[in-house]
């Protein structure tokens, strides 16, 4: 009934990603076939390298989403890591993935309440406790390592399989599963668009936009959490450069995924698909042969062309 | 639901801003089915009383009947809560959102062990409510950025209807709109006379006052300079009781 006359509107922004994706992983298919690209070792190693990234993408999509900014993931990640790797030298798993998740909430909250009812702009809000955390992270462990050895924790949050699928790869599918269900389907996921689009109009509609801008906040700290959990897993230790070089990589897998900077729009599969084509890029180009310094300019150059995209897009 | 007590009753309303006197002494009744022009300069105290009577300012003085009981609006969502609906002058909608969800914003139906989203139900009923109020959109999926001035301005009109039990207060509503768009919203404001709704409209366009209200109340400086029956004036009067000139 309601399909008569629809105008299937072609959305740029949020179709490009999967465009992008499967042009870039059909090159690399090609030109990098006989270097190993389309092994199947090598396609899972890029899935479980990106796993704690896509993570803390779902997080950013929500806060996006409702026209804010977050910085502070980046060192969320490795004071969650950290924490839940101290606990877990004299505490039980459980205790451990609590402090390590909690420790991620805890951030994220703070930055909520700065921003939602102290009124403070959120990406220098953001921009500061990425400071502060990072430097947190440097003194509670004097620079040092922690190795995680609690066998049961390194097997869920790291290296396990279960059925023969590696748990990175459930803990993503169920973060993305949750996420985009909690984004389309539920009334915080509405009020998450409506606040970004026009929070005025949200406003006068009822919904209680500081709330909605301290809760997604909050979650995204919490994604970094349980990224910060899941890169403790795998690497069986913690250390306080953790998830420092995911800032980039993170911001540019939700902007290429479909979400618009302005807010109001945006995608979980988006970022999903962003943080694998991240991944992916990362990947190609190391068996390309290209140095740090290149991979790093091919990455910016990526963001730019996501940036150009996106904006062009809500302009017309 | 027809009875002789008015819909909104305003009596004796003041409001002040620190020294400033924005509104005074205004009183006014409007029956169902009724709509009433608020007409006045610009600073007059229309926006004002708009927004007291939508709970968004509370009155220095004078009271609110809302079907013959004193009610005190502490929010925009009590006033929203007793049926009272307002029509933004900048429309106050989602512009990437589809039209069922700005219908539905902030009062997203929702199915109940998990409350999750009950879409097909938000689009089924705005389309019933489109097709019902002849809103021509292409789709209750359209984004409201996709649509005309029109449109857009039509599907803020059908959310007051389908949401006021009582009341509508439409601010500047054809302000931004075109001669052909403009004629079809005055369609939509008519009709919800025959919901039998009370309409307060504010609007500069005297000719589109003439149209549409049935009484039309003037206000200068803040005060209340009368209150006309349509039908029974003409716009060289209502002209000389917003100017003050003879």
């Amino acid at each position: 009934m309601s399909r008569i006359g629809v105008p299937k509107g072609f959305d740029l922004q949020k179709s490009v990603i999967y465009v992008g994706f499967f042009t870039i992983f059909l090159f690399f298919s090609f030109t990098l076939h006989d270097d190993g690209f389309l092994t199947t070792r090598n396609l899972t190693n890029i899935v479980l390298q990106t796993a704690p990234a896509t993570i803390m993408a779902i997080g950013l999509v929500f806060v996006i989403s409702a026209g804010e900014f977050d910085l502070s993931f980046g060192s969320a990640v490795a004071v969650s890591a950290l924490a839940a790797a101290v606990v877990l030298q004299d505490y039980p798993m459980l205790v451990g993935v609590l402090a390590g998740i909690g420790a991620g909430t805890l951030i994220g909250a703070l930055n909520g309440v700065l921003v939602a009812y102290l009124r403070l702009p959120s990406f220098l809000v953001t921009l500061a406790t990425l400071g502060l955390f990072a430097g947190i992270a440097r003194s509670m462990t004097n620079l040092r390592s922690i190795p995680v050895i609690n066998d049961s924790f390194t097997g869920i949050f790291g290296s396990g399989k279960l059925a023969s699928v590696p748990s990175l790869v459930i803990w993503t599918i169920l973060a993305v599963a949750v996420g985009h269900f909690l984004y389309w389907h539920t009334r915080f996921g509405a009020h998450v668009l409506a606040t970004g689009d026009n929070p005025r109009a949200a406003q006068v509609a009822g919904i209680r936009i500081e709330r909605v801008r301290f809760l997604v906040l909050t979650l995204c700290g919490a994604t970094a959490g349980l990224a910060g959990i899941l890169y403790a897993g795998r690497l069986q230790a913690a250390k306080y450069t953790l998830g420092e070089s995911d800032l980039m990589t993170v911001i540019a897998a939700v902007i290429v995924g479909g979400t618009a900077l302005k807010g109001g729009k945006g995608s979980i599969i988006g970022a999903l698909f962003g943080s694998l084509l991240m991944g992916m890029l990362n990947n190609g180009l190391i068996l390309m042969g290209l140095s740090v310094s290149d991979q790093m300019i091919v990455r910016g150059l990526i963001i730019l062309i996501a940036v150009a995209v996106s904006l062009r897009d809500t302009s017309h | 639901m027809t009875s002789d007590l008015p819909v909104l009753s305003l009596k004796g309303i003041r409001k002040t801003f620190g020294a400033i006197l924005a509104i005074q002494d205004v009183s006014l009744d409007l029956g169902a089915g009724e709509i009433v022009a608020l007409v006045g300069d610009n600073g007059a105290g229309k926006s004002t009383l708009i927004k007291i009577v939508s709970g968004v300012h509370r009155p220095t003085s004078g009271q609110i009947h809302l079907d013959g009981s004193a009610v005190v609006f502490s929010s925009a969502s009590s006033a929203r809560s007793l049926g009272i609906e307002v029509v933004y002058q900048d429309l106050a909608l989602a512009d990437q959102q589809p039209v069922y969800m700005n219908l539905f914003l902030g009062r997203e139906l929702t199915i109940p062990p998990l409350a999750l989203l009950n879409k097909s139900r938000m689009r089924k009923e705005t389309q019933e409510l489109v097709e019902e109020l002849d809103v021509r959109i292409p789709s209750v999926r359209s984004t409201i950025r996709d649509l005309s001035g029109g449109q857009r301005q039509g599907v803020a009109i059908a959310r007051a209807t389908h949401w006021a039990s009582k009341l509508v207060l439409l601010d500047e509503p054809t302000a931004a709109l075109g001669v052909a768009e403009t004629a079809k919203a005055e369609e939509l404001i008519l009709s919800l006379k025959d919901r039998n709704l009370a309409v307060l409209i504010v609007s500069h366009n005297l000719d589109q006052v003439f149209r549409l209200s049935d009484r039309i109340c003037v206000l200068r400086r803040g005060r209340q300079i009368g209150v006309r029956e349509t039908a029974a004036t003409s716009k060289n009067e209502i002209v000389s009781m917003i100017t003050g000139v003879d």
